[in-house]
């Protein structure tokens, strides 16, 4: 069989080099590594907020938002908010002056900025609740006094029951946790990123430098099916891309604890199809490229961009042209599964439309790739 | 006998630009043909025209009697290509294993070639080598190897004395004769006129066209001259008078 030929010469290869064996097994760990340890460390990041000559109670109430640190600054300092944010970095500052209220914000970092305005407004709600709290309190122990005045049938009448304010709310999520972060739902997002980058930029290259070495005439001038050989190539950078992806699924189960709440077996077959897909598109893509560097520059226009549709950004959102570029994305579907695999529990027939487009995109690739050697030999 | 390799009235180019013109060549089993030409005049385009890698604008191109492109007529013939097409990290044996297996040769059969074609080119002692390690020569060498395993019954040869010592090539020359001698064909290529000398026939090629073809006697005969090389500017000379006359 020419195809296993070409398997074990390509394994064979693989081996030998060890940088880049390497770095296919171990770059994608270093790269989720870091990721992870970013987000761990970022979790818990506190946005300061200024207040000057700021009513007590409200200050009281600000102080209380989650992730909010409220520092004071005293009444007679002569600076103005942009001189406080400049020289502290203060995410925001607020002043009060004549009863008029005046919010500064930083707006370096817009999520800060939110997370300030939001905190003030839930701060006047809860003020505005607490003041009518205490004139229904006021009210009631008015009425009261009114009651035990009135003959004893009367008092039955019970009189304003608990206010809905205070009402406890039970929370219950449907997926994740109240600990679920940011990081939780990007992170099977980034599984699948790190899968698809790595396998397409080292299938690509391989076969690039096969075509510029002149290897790849030699191997066309022997009777061998341009099928067969793009099949070989397939067998043998799958092989180490299928343990590329258990490396870094386990890795990713193991070490960083991520909780697959649907099929884990789903996790693993959709990463093994989104490498599938990767390998035969970077094969296909060095077609298109002379050089090394050539094929480098395919990665911000075919890969990057596909990490826009993955999820990171809200898709539902997006106006009807661009989502029609995201379902021409791969990397879309992949994430998607992951997603819903990992984070709401699908089972293996829940995702099964998403990996039927993922072998579809591996099947076309394929095809294009066989036609693509005609350049190389017309039969 | 059947005619190894027949062209007729060949014209190949790239975007309806022709390269090769006009080319019409027999060759015989047994005949080592040398095409003769400098670098650009079309000689690589003729050749991977032969082994079916480009498809003729106009013209047929037959080899062993069949069209070509044939995916299936390649199993006859070995090809050396210019660049070394070699895999650097694997050694010269594994080179030597894989290409025999792409041509589905037993395993037997493979030790024993590999053991012959790595003594033609002296390299026997290298078998298990990387070929990263090797010399530009000691590649070439391992190239031209791996294009005698088996039993092809036509050889293509890219310039394949480029880069080997003097008296290797005498070596690689004898092998070349005997396997003609043994009815194989040989079509190479070459810009080096020791090399033309040798070769039983020669098609010289200038500007993408046939300038002057037949034995290197009868050649230097017919133009009157001592060696191979003032043929071939002869014939260049005509070639240029007839353009300019046009």
């Amino acid at each position: 069989m020419r195809i296993l030929a070409v398997f074990k010469r390509v394994v064979l290869e693989m081996l030998r080099d060890r940088r880049t064996l390497a770095l296919m097994m171990f770059g994608p760990l270093l790269m989720l590594s870091l990721i992870w340890a970013i987000f761990q460390t970022n979790a818990t990041q506190t946005t300061v907020l200024a207040t000057q000559n700021v009513d007590a109670s409200l200050v009281k109430a600000v102080d209380g938002t989650k992730h909010l640190k409220v520092v004071k600054i005293k009444k007679n300092k002569d600076q103005t908010a942009r001189q406080l944010i400049r020289k502290h970095d203060y995410a925001g500052v607020l002043k009060e002056e004549h009863g008029r209220l005046t919010l500064t914000l930083a707006n370096s970092n817009p999520s800060q900025s939110k997370l300030i305005r939001q905190g003030l407004s839930l701060a006047k709600i809860k003020l505005a609740l607490q003041n009518q709290t205490r004139i229904i309190k006021q009210q009631q122990a008015m009425l009261q006094t009114l009651l035990a005045q009135l003959p004893a049938t009367g008092r039955q009448l019970s009189v304003g029951s608990q206010s809905t304010a205070e009402k406890k709310v039970a929370v219950k999520y449907l997926y994740g946790s109240a600990d679920s972060t940011y990081f939780d739902a990007i992170f099977p997002i980034m599984i699948s990123f790190v899968v698809f980058f790595f396998v397409f930029l080292i299938s690509g290259i391989a076969l690039l430098r096969e075509r510029t070495r002149g290897t790849l005439d030699r191997v066309l001038a022997t009777p061998i099916r341009r099928g067969e050989l793009i099949g070989g190539y397939i067998l043998g950078y799958g092989t180490f891309a299928i343990v590329q992806t258990l490396i870094i699924v386990g890795f990713s189960i193991w070490i960083f604890k991520m909780q697959v709440l649907g099929s884990l077996s789903g996790v693993f077959l959709t990463n093994i199809l989104v490498a599938l897909v990767a390998l035969t598109l970077g094969l296909l893509i060095s077609a298109f490229a002379q050089s090394e560097f050539q094929m480098m520059q395919f990665v911000p226009i075919i890969v990057i961009p596909q990490i826009l549709f993955s999820g990171l950004i809200p898709f539902d959102t997006m106006p009807h042209w661009l989502k029609l570029i995201g379902y021409c994305a791969p990397l879309y579907y992949g994430s998607t599964a992951m997603t819903n695999l990992i984070e709401k529990g699908a089972g293996l027939l829940q995702v099964g439309s998403e990996l039927g487009i993922l072998v579809g995109f591996a099947v076309l690739f394929i095809i294009l790739n066989v036609l693509s050697l005609r350049k190389y030999r017309p039969v | 006998m059947e005619n190894t390799i027949a062209i007729t009235d060949l014209q190949i180019g790239y975007q309806q630009k022709p390269v090769v013109k006009n080319i019409n060549l027999i060759v015989r089993p047994g005949e080592i043909l040398g095409l003769l030409g400098p670098s650009g005049s079309g000689k690589t385009t003729l050749i991977r025209a032969i082994m079916g890698m480009i498809k003729p604008m106009s013209g047929t191109v037959r080899v062993f009697g069949q069209a070509m492109p044939n995916r299936h007529l390649l199993e006859k013939i070995g090809y050396m290509g210019q660049t070394d097409a070699l895999y650097d990290t694997l050694t010269a044996r594994e080179n030597l294993q894989f290409f025999a297996s792409l041509r589905k040769m037993p395993h037997q059969q493979t030790v024993a070639e590999i053991e012959r074609v790595a003594r033609v080119v002296s390299l026997q002692s290298f078998l298990d080598r990387r070929v990263a390690d090797f010399s530009g020569g000691m590649k070439r060498r391992l190239s031209l190897a791996i294009t005698l395993l088996g039993t092809s019954e036509l050889l293509i040869l890219d310039e394949p004395t480029v880069g080997i010592d003097p008296e290797l090539r005498i070596q690689i020359w004898q092998e070349l004769k005997q396997l003609a001698a043994a009815g194989k064909t040989i079509l190479m290529t070459t810009h080096v006129m020791e090399d033309a000398e040798q070769a039983t026939q020669l098609l010289m090629i200038r500007n993408g066209e046939a300038i002057a073809a037949g034995t290197p006697l009868d050649l230097k005969q017919r133009y009157a001259v001592d060696n191979v090389e003032e043929v071939f500017l002869k014939a260049g000379r005509i070639q240029d008078a007839h353009l300019s006359s046009l």
